[in-house]
Parts: C-alpha cells; structure tokens; sequence
C-alpha cells in the first residue's frame, strides 16, 4: 500500500511536482504515466524519502519511508538502473545489499536466477553490462528482501521485447499474490498492457487517474455505415453526440445504445466497437505535445 | 547473455515475514569494510599503503647504516607516505556514493543517513589502525632481519610514539572524510583536502599577519610534534587540537548536515 497526499516538490520558482495524490492499493499494478519532465521520478524519489517534499507527504504500509525500520524488507525499489558501481561485480552489488538487510546470501543467486542473469553475467562487472541487464540487476535488487510493494521508475527502459514481455508476466503474479505494484513509464503501450490502475501526470499536476478500463473506454465508440448521413440522423435522433473520425464517428456512448439507435432506424452496421486507446491516448498526446519543448534534463 | 525465465510460481511473492529489525550499526559497518576492498580501486589503494611500509623497510635494510636499523628507524619514515593515502581512502569511501550513484541504493535500504555516515567513520578508522599495526608488523619483521644480517636490531620504543602514530593516521582519515562529506566529490575533496590546510602554511609565510594563526591552523605544523621522539607538550597539544577542530570537526559536522540534506538522484 502506498499513499500520497499532497506531495509538492518546488525547484526554485517551478514546480517538478504540484499537489499529487494517489493511493495504490495491495493486489493492485498502477501505471505511473507522464510524458519526460511531468514529476514522475521526483514523485517515486520523494516517496522513497531521498528527495524532501516542498509540502505533502508519502506513506508505504502506512509509515513514512524513513520511519521504516528495514526498508528493503518492505518496499523493492528500483529508480535508476545506471546508478550502479560500475567496478562491483552484480553479485557484489546484491551480497551487499543482501548483508545490508540481514538476508541469507543464498537470496542474492536465487534473484539473480530470477532475473535471468545467468553466473556468468553475475561475475562481470556492471561496466560491462547493457542497460536491459543492469534493469534486471536492478529488477534483482528490489525483490531482494522479498517486499510487498515495488516502486519501479520505468523499469521498461532497455529490455527488449521479450523482456519487457518477462517483466510484465513478473510484475502481474506479484500483485495477484498481493502485493503492491507502482511502475512509471513515459509511454502508454508499456503499461497498458499490465496496470489495472492509470495515475497520469504531466508538468507536475495529476492530469487523469482511475480504472485502467475505465479511463481508456473514455474514448468512446467508433461506428461506421456505408450510409454515412442515414447513420449520422439517426444517432441525432437518438439523442447521441458523434463527431467525425477518420474511421467513422466517434460517439460518446457505448456500443450498445449506439448498435440500437442504429437498429432503430434500420441502418446497417460496417463497423462498431470501442475507439482504441481514445480519451486517455487523446489526453496523452496532448501533454506529450505541450511538455516536449521543456523536455526534463533528468 | 540473458536468459528469460518464466517466474518461478512462489519466487516473487510478497511473503509475510518475520516483524524485520533495522540492521545494527556493527552489521552497517561490515558493509561499509566490504564496499573498501570489493572494488578494484579501493584493493589497490590498501595494497599501496602495505606495499610502500614494505618497500621503505626493504630499502632501509640495504642502504641505511648498520647502527641505524632500529625498530624506530623502520616504523617512522612509513607513517607519512601512509598518512596521505588514507584520508584519500577516507574521502573516496564517502563520496565514491555520489560519483558513482551507489546513495541511491545505500540511502534506500537505509534512510537514516547519519548511521551510514558513522559507519563509514567507523570503517575508515579501523581501516587506519590496522594501518599502524600492519606498519609495527613490517619494522618488526625488518628489525628482525636486521639483527640477523648485523644491523643494530634495536628493539626498544616508547609507547607514546605508536600513540603518536594512532593520532596522526586516524586523524588523517577521519580529516578525509570530513572533507568527503562536505565537498561530496572526489576530486574537489582530495584538492581540497591535500590543499587548503597547506594554504595556510604557505599564507603564513608570505603573509607576515597570518604566521601568528597559522601556527595554530596548518596541520602540516601542529601535526609535526608527533614525529619527534620528543614529549609533545601541553601547548603543541592545543595547536593540534584547535587546527583540528577547524580542519576536521567543522568539516564533519558540516559535511553531515549536507549529506542528510541533500536531494539523492
Ligand atoms: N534535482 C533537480 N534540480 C532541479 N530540477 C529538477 C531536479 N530534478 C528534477 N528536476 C526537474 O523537475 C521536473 C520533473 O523531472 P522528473 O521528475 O525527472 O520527470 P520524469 O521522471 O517524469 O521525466 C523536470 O523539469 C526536471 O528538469
Ligand atoms: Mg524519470
């Protein structure tokens, strides 16, 4: 469980971070999703207590991270893949943190299995590893003290498809088995396809937030006939608003009234179904567009 | 390289544990010895320091006068060359964190920055006493074959030289520490270090105003009673002190203010 109430971090006059709060709940993967620069990774640091907040303030399991008294037991935290010892070997890297949190060093190969890192990658030094390895060293690291929640700051960065597809099949058993997933990512594909829940965040403020499905069939439903105009009067008469889209009209219902509103009038469908991605792509593209300018130095 | 495994069923689940205990400040501390020596640099910087006792012993027992192979003769000339590798030692154990982003980690399993703070003072200065045991063990074994070659052999030391020699080192790392957690950067530290309390000697001799409190401000001065097998005397102790509350006590207090303030990314 994680909460965030209020959480502000002002750099000098500009806000990175502007009054956002949200909950993740035990069982639950929620998509951390902002273009570069919205708040994200300042967000998961403030939560994680290596940035202090401007005002707000960020509880895990109920506690404020620094008040937890062996934290890697607890939460799993993976901010920065890079931000490794390029010298250290991965074991090394985890056998410290393995002694760190008291834990039976057996943990650190057992993780390292986990994460597919084989004994030969686990011997070489993080110099020589690829981002995808240094992300399933990192990946390594915050199930180490076998947490209950994870707070992961784009993990997908890096793996190739097949990873990315491993990590979501990871991160998916570990919610159902209760735990607690926060994961950002800068793109909406990434996430979809594993978060229940969508926080959205662009220039620091929370633009969006919800049920995945719910925020995503904010779209709408897309609906063509051969008979464009016949369609059109009859969603009219149905009372339904539908706006032009290259692939037919969009209309703000669902697939059923808008499959009787054309029945009513006997036209015939070509297509219908829900618009994809819509609202929340929309709303996506939008923020992406107006912060590409200050895209984030960090 | 990579394999992908398909999750092992169990392998990820959030387990209820055990009520879980902050590690101790001994346990703290152990990590803080390992990440010394897990790592090329550090290895060969404690290899260094062994070597140079080493290599100076060897050298006395062929070059310097038979009446002057004495146990004393052979533990002295060591203390400083070693005196200026430590305090790099104490300045890259704290800021190698932040160069190479390690805090991260480090400041996520344990947010109460100040234990791994004094942890690492802790490991740097056992790091220093075993520095002046591995010196004693090295003029021990050189006086040793000193006796046997027909050198003088003298084993005869006074106590407070090997007190003198524990000040200087542990002062010298925790003096590099100090500037490590308050400049945060390893080369702005070791200049800084290796330079601003030398500025002062220099200061004072050119600036005829400044030797008054450049007696009392320069290490390289307050620090050389040390070596003297003369008693250090009451006012030498003070100039010590006060130079080392301006050169190592600011600097700690200061540096571990900063490092619990400063943002970790
Ligand atoms: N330490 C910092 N000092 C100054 N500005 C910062 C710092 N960290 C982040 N920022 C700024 O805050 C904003 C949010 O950054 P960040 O949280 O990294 O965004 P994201 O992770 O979503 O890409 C950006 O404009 C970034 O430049
Ligand atoms: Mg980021």
């Amino acid at each position: 469980m994680i909460t965030v109430q209020n959480l502000t971090k002002r750099y000098g006059p500009h806000p990175a971070v502007d009054d956002v709060s949200f909950q993740c709940e035990p069982g639950t993967v929620t998509g951390f999703l902002g273009p570069n620069g919205a708040g994200k990774s300042t967000t998961m640091r403030m939560i994680c207590g290596l940035t202090a907040p401007t005002a707000g303030r960020a509880t895990v399991s109920g506690h404020a991270y620094r008040e937890l008294p062996n934290p890697g037991r607890e939460v799993g935290v993976l901010l920065d893949a890079s931000a490794q010892h390029a010298g250290r070997t991965g074991r090394e890297a985890l056998t410290l943190s393995a002694y760190t949190m008291g834990l039976d060093r057996r943990e650190v190969a057992a993780k390292l299995d986990l994460v597919g890192l084989n004994a030969v990658a686990a011997k070489r030094r993080v110099r020589a590893y690829s981002l995808g390895m240094r992300q399933r060293l990192g990946l390594a690291q915050a199930l180490l003290g076998d947490p209950r929640v994870l707070i992961l700051d784009e993990p997908a960065n890096g793996l190739d498809p097949e990873g990315i597809f491993w990590m979501r099949g990871l991160l998916r058993d570990f919610a159902d088995r209760g735990g607690t997933v926060l994961l950002s990512s800068h793109l909406l594909r990434e996430v979809e396809a594993v978060a229940d829940r969508l926080v959205v965040i662009g220039g620091g403020r929370i633009v969006a937030q919800g049920n995945k499905d719910e925020l995503l069939a904010g779209g709408g439903t897309l609906v063509r006939a051969r008979d464009g105009a016949a369609l059109r009067r009859a969603l009219d008469a149905a009372g339904l608003t539908a706006a032009d889209s290259p692939d037919g009209l969009l209309v703000q219902a669902d697939a059923e009234a808008v499959g009787q509103a054309a029945a009513d009038a006997g036209v015939a469908l070509a297509e219908l179904r829900p618009a994809d991605g819509g609202g929340l792509e929309q709303l996506f593209l939008t923020l992406t567009a107006g912060e590409s300018t200050k895209e984030a130095v960090r | 390289m990579t394999t992908t495994t398909a999750p092992a069923a169990g392998a990820v689940a959030p387990r209820q544990h055990a009520p879980v205990r902050r590690p101790s400040l001994l346990r703290l501390t152990a990590v803080e010895l390992r990440k010394l020596v897990d790592t090329r640099a550090g290895r060969w910087l404690l290899i260094t320091i062994g070597l140079i006792t080493a290599v100076i012993v060897t050298l006395q027992l062929i070059y310097a006068r038979d009446a002057e192979q004495t146990f004393v003769n052979f533990f002295t000339p060591s203390l400083l060359p070693i005196g200026v590798l430590l305090p790099v030692l104490g300045i890259l154990s704290i800021t190698s964190e932040w160069s190479q982003r390690t805090a991260l980690t480090t400041y996520a399993l344990v947010p109460r920055r100040e234990r791994v703070v004094v942890a690492k003072l802790i490991a740097v200065v056992l790091t220093s006493l075993a520095s002046v045991l591995a010196s004693l063990a090295v003029a021990a074994a050189g006086t040793l074959v000193a006796s046997a070659t027909g050198g003088a052999g003298t084993w005869q030391i006074d106590a407070s030289l090997i007190l003198n020699a524990v000040i200087l080192q542990v002062t010298g790392v925790l003096m590099g520490a100090a500037f490590g957690l308050l400049l945060l950067n390893p080369p702005l530290a070791i200049v800084g270090y290796l330079l601003l309390p030398t500025l002062w000697g220099v200061l004072g001799e050119v600036v005829r105003p400044l030797r008054g409190p450049s007696e009392w401000l320069d290490t390289s001065k307050t620090m050389e009673p040390l070596f003297s097998s003369d008693a250090v005397t009451g006012e030498q102790w003070g100039r010590m002190a006060v130079s080392l509350l301006v050169w190592m006590v600011l600097p700690l207090a200061a540096g571990l203010v900063r490092t619990l303030r400063r943002e970790v990314s």
